[in-house]
């Protein structure tokens, strides 16, 4: 995958996640995975087509969540509830806009669908292309989450 | 100015998340009378059962998307000169230019802050 694709989705995350959230998520290396096994306890996965096409996930540690959906909504949440859930995927829908917007500016012009959102421990995280992903890892103090992106242009590239 | 923080307002967005902060916002912002809906096609029909005043709404969302439902509100002699702020996290400038031909009254991509959700409003308001 394209490393030009990494940097709209760390910044996206950081912008929505610090703007609406109100935390500092610290980003880690990014890496390459193989498998389908998501990296948190609740997942949004929304679909990317245009001039680049495939799947974008976020996939929160249970610890992670609580705190950014209880920012987020100003009430206390203390269990992955359907609030969560609506939560995550409205996260998601707003970490793939904001990067959208950031692939405008290198040239590529993407769509995304409406997210849908699995929770569970050890679900999986089925992208389009069928990998290999890659995981932008993030931490903040309630624990981790992940950006995991399977992207390519029509090219291939 | 002043804005008439008792107009009727309707937040529309199919995640209930947004729904939320954007009233929260609302209250704090001190308005009093704000109702919700899940798309276009719900939103219609509060339109023509309440009293509304200002259309806050998402872009994305199943049944009638924020583009559709502005193009129903502005031909509807009755709503079309309702205004309608888009909120979305579509911030292509594809889609910003067919909202605007479309007749959108203003603009903010997400994720935004409450002084500029605030500020919007009151800039859309003033115009009235």
């Amino acid at each position: 995958m394209d490393v030009r694709f990494i940097n709209p989705f760390l910044n996206g995350t950081l912008n929505v996640l610090t703007t609406m959230a109100f935390v500092e998520p610290k980003p880690g290396k990014p890496y390459l995975k193989k498998d389908s096994l998501a990296s948190g306890d609740v997942s949004g996965i929304i679909g990317l087509t245009g001039s680049a096409t495939g799947s974008m996930a976020l996939s929160f540690s249970e610890g992670a969540i609580l705190k950014v959906a209880s920012n987020i909504l100003g009430e206390e949440i203390r269990e992955i509830n359907d609030d969560i859930t609506d939560a995550v995927g409205e996260i998601t829908n707003m970490v793939s806009g904001a990067a959208r917007k950031e692939l405008e500016s290198i040239g590529l012009t993407v769509t995304a669908a409406i997210p849908t959102v699995v929770a569970g421990k050890d679900h999986l995280i089925k992208h389009v292309l069928g990998g290999p992903s890659i995981i932008i890892p993030f931490e903040i103090e309630e624990g981790l989450f992940a950006v995991d992106v399977c992207i390519s242009t029509l090219k291939g590239t | 100015m002043d804005i008439d923080k008792n107009m009727g307002i309707v937040v529309v967005d199919d995640f209930a998340t947004m729904r939320k902060v954007i009233k929260n916002l609302l209250k704090q912002a001190g308005y009093k009378n704000i109702t919700e809906a899940e798309d276009g096609v719900e939103a219609l029909k509060v339109l023509k059962s309440e009293k509304v005043d200002f259309i806050i709404s998402d872009w994305n969302m199943p049944n009638m998307n924020g583009l559709e439902f502005l193009k129903a509100v502005r031909a509807d002699s009755k709503l079309s000169g309702l205004p309608f702020l888009m909120v979305t996290a579509e911030g292509l400038k594809e889609n910003v230019v067919l909202a605007i031909k479309a007749g959108v009254s203003g603009y903010i991509v997400k994720p935004f802050t409450a002084a500029v959700l605030s500020e919007k409003i009151e800039q859309i308001a003033e115009k009235l």
